[in-house]
């Protein structure tokens, strides 16, 4: 019993980190209809960025973490700008391979500048360990930080999404983007606005699991950020909800796996996963089965 | 398109058959005039100096330039100096074996040195044994660098560190005899032959020894969550936890068994030996660890003593063990250039074959009949991140 608590532990907090980059990737996808590829690419520079500040300048966890989501909101913009908004009426293929070379293009930057091997981030968030069940199940207060960190975001960009105006244009834009422009919403600045924000949530998500696991490296991202992807999918890409959800479901699924004598099969089942909901509810677990508009 | 393409690759291939015909007889003439006449012994040295395993190739290097350098200055050996061709295999295997027929052929090297890596020394090792010129490896610890899949002897083939298999027997035993436990957890990189080479060892030894497996669970390189098979071994309640592995995954294993409450002591090889490996688990998590070693700088053996300070003078930093090796590979090579008597290829690796008690800072060695070392291996224990040096074992 004790067992199935603790690693139920385990996957909540694994699985908090999976919703938060899902968060980003079904954001982008939801308004532009565009997987975005990169957007692994930019939790490694939000886990770099916090490196750099708590080690280099000394900062403290909440400082870091706030100036790492601006730099790497400012990172999505410019990656939109250059990358992405040229190709936004080409096939959906040619945007697919753009993503992609755009991720590899930040991974091998990075390794160029700052080299392959694993960094440790520095311990700028005070971790006590709670022995509960006569310390048969350890939780790290570290999980609890990382659980309310992914809620308080998730529950503020829903909010932005349903009750403010930038939400309001960010779904018209992404029901018809043509009607939309014609009512007089800025379309090119609301998809800056929603890159910015999924990019923030990356650069949140790489400091925090720079954190909780300590290391850091170039190539960090792209396991990541295919895994976020199978949650994005799996809760129903393009809902927000959804991708929290499936960042939780996933997260439990790969280490009740591992609990079961699985662990090298692990990614097979994630991936596995997303076969088998492709096949049969490729409008995610939690999405409605919406005639595809495209 | 591929009539083309055949037509190319055929006119590659007798390209390449005429250029070893040709340099195959040079090398022979070549051999036998420059042990006359020349005043230097040419070395090739065939390493990683950059690309994935850029820093074993390097450190090896820096360890056998310091030698290189000593022994130049002392006077060289049979009277002549060392002249050494340093080449860059580029971490990859093919290009480890063009490097090696390079030196080979075109420099006319007496021994060659290096690679790092099994897999680059296996690709590195016919170019050396078809010109017949000596090759040793100091790290490549595969047990099938010096023997080919039948059993063979690989003719030029040389190897002065311990293979993957010693370093299981030994933990086996450490664990049986000196921790005296009876129940391990086996949790081994399923990605890495090395890492499945040192757990298969283990598990033999200690089940033959009357231990028994409690848990036996993998990983696989490149994994960051470690938690549910770490929650797994707990409830198995293990008294030892053996992970073949490399430091990056293995510091954070440790961390994370601390962090789970997991008490029991930790053992390794020598993937563990890097200072990343305390940055990533941290000093309170790194207690109760013990790792096979070829080397530890902690050591107070004399020759040790002084060779860590030559290379803090030199480069300024504390040697690993493989600078160490890197060190020691050059004074083996110039220990049967002595026995050897004249500078020739054929006469060197019957010198080398014949090695007997050779006395390096990776310890004493002798050359078995499969060209392997019969060398001491130290077993290196940390306690809140400090390194000491519980055991040398002498080959028995």
């Amino acid at each position: 019993m004790e067992q199935i608590i603790q690693q139920l532990i385990n996957g909540v907090s694994l699985g908090s980190i999976y919703a938060l980059i899902a968060l980003g990737y079904t954001m982008v996808y939801g308004i532009l209809s565009l997987i975005n590829f990169a957007h692994g690419e930019i939790y490694m520079i939000g886990a770099f960025v916090g490196y750099a500040l708590t080690t280099f300048l000394g900062l403290g966890f909440i400082p870091s973490l706030l100036i790492s989501m601006l730099v790497c909101s400012i990172l999505g913009m410019i990656i939109e700008k250059i990358a992405y908004k040229p190709m936004r009426n080409s096939t959906r293929i040619a945007i697919l391979i753009t993503a992609i070379s755009v991720s590899l293009f930040l991974q091998y930057t990075m390794v160029y500048f700052v080299g392959p091997e694993t960094r440790t981030f520095p311990q700028v968030l005070e971790s006590q360990r709670l022995n509960l069940f006569n310390g048969n199940v350890i939780l790290d207060t570290k999980n609890i930080y990382i659980f309310l960190i992914t809620v308080i975001l998730m529950i503020t960009l829903q909010f932005v999404v349903k009750k403010t105006k930038v939400g309001k244009a960010m779904r018209a834009v992404s029901l018809d983007k043509d009607a939309a422009e014609l009512m007089g919403i800025n379309v090119n600045k609301i998809i800056s606005y929603t890159f910015a924000m999924g990019s923030a949530l990356a650069g949140a998500a790489g400091v925090l699991v720079g954190i909780y696991y300590n290391t850091i490296n170039p190539l960090m991202g792209a396991g990541p950020g295919l895994k976020a992807f199978v949650a994005a999918v799996l809760g129903g890409i393009g809902l927000i909800p959804g991708a929290v959800f499936g960042g939780f479901f996933l997260g439990i699924t790969e280490t009740l796996v591992s609990a079961f004598g699985g662990s090298v099969y692990k990614d097979a089942v994630a991936f596995a996963i997303l076969i088998v909901i492709l096949l049969v509810k490729p409008t995610g677990l939690l999405g409605k089965n919406l005639k595809e508009k495209v | 398109m591929k009539k083309k393409f055949m037509a190319m690759l055929s006119l590659v291939l007798v390209l390449s058959l005429l250029a070893g015909c040709t340099s195959g007889g040079g090398t022979g003439t070549d051999t036998s005039t420059g042990s006359e006449g020349g005043d230097t012994i040419k070395i090739g040295v065939n390493y990683e100096l950059s690309g994935a395993v850029a820093t074993y190739g390097t450190n090896l290097n820096d360890g056998a330039q310091l030698a290189f350098e000593e022994i130049n200055a002392a006077g060289g050996v049979l009277g002549k100096q060392f002249e050494v061709i340093v080449a860059d295999n580029k971490s990859e295997d093919t290009e480890a074996a063009n490097v090696s027929t390079k030196l080979a052929t075109r420099d006319k090297v007496l021994a060659l040195l290096g690679p790092a890596t099994s897999g680059n020394t296996k690709a590195a090792s016919p170019a050396a044994n078809q010109n017949k010129i000596p090759l040793i490896t100091a790290s490549a610890t595969a047990d099938d660098v010096t023997v080919d899949a039948n059993g063979n002897v690989r003719e030029y083939i040389f190897k002065t560190c311990f293979n993957d298999s010693m370093q299981g027997v030994v933990m086996a035993e450490f664990a049986l005899g000196d921790l005296a436990t009876k129940n391990v957890a086996i949790l081994g990189d399923t990605t890495s032959d090395y890492a499945v080479g040192l757990g298969k060892a283990f598990k033999d030894t200690f089940t033959t020894g009357g231990g028994t497996v409690v848990s036996e669970e993998a990983y696989a390189a490149g994994d960051t969550d470690f938690k549910a098979v770490l929650t797994n071994i707990k409830a198995k309640n293990p008294d030892v936890i053996y992970v073949p592995g490399y430091y990056e995954e293995v510091g954070l294993i440790v961390r994370q068994a601390r962090e789970l409450g997991i008490n029991a002591p930790i053992l390794g090889g020598d993937g563990y030996e890097s200072p990343k490996l305390l940055e990533i688990a941290g000093k309170e998590a790194l207690s109760d660890v013990y790792y096979s070693n070829h080397y530890s700088p902690v050591d107070t053996a004399e020759n040790v003593v002084t060779f860590n300070k030559a290379f803090e003078a030199k480069y300024g930093k504390e040697p690993d063990s493989f600078n160490a090796l890197g060190y020691d590979m050059v004074y083996f090579l110039k220990d049967a250039f002595e026995r050897a008597g004249e500078a020739d290829s054929e006469k060197l690796k019957a010198a080398l074959e014949a090695t007997e008690g050779f006395e390096g800072v990776t310890g004493v060695l002798s050359i078995d009949e499969k060209h392997n070392p019969v060398k001491s291996i130290t077993i290196i224990g940390v306690n809140d991140g400090v390194k000491t040096v519980v055991k040398k074992l002498d080959p028995k």
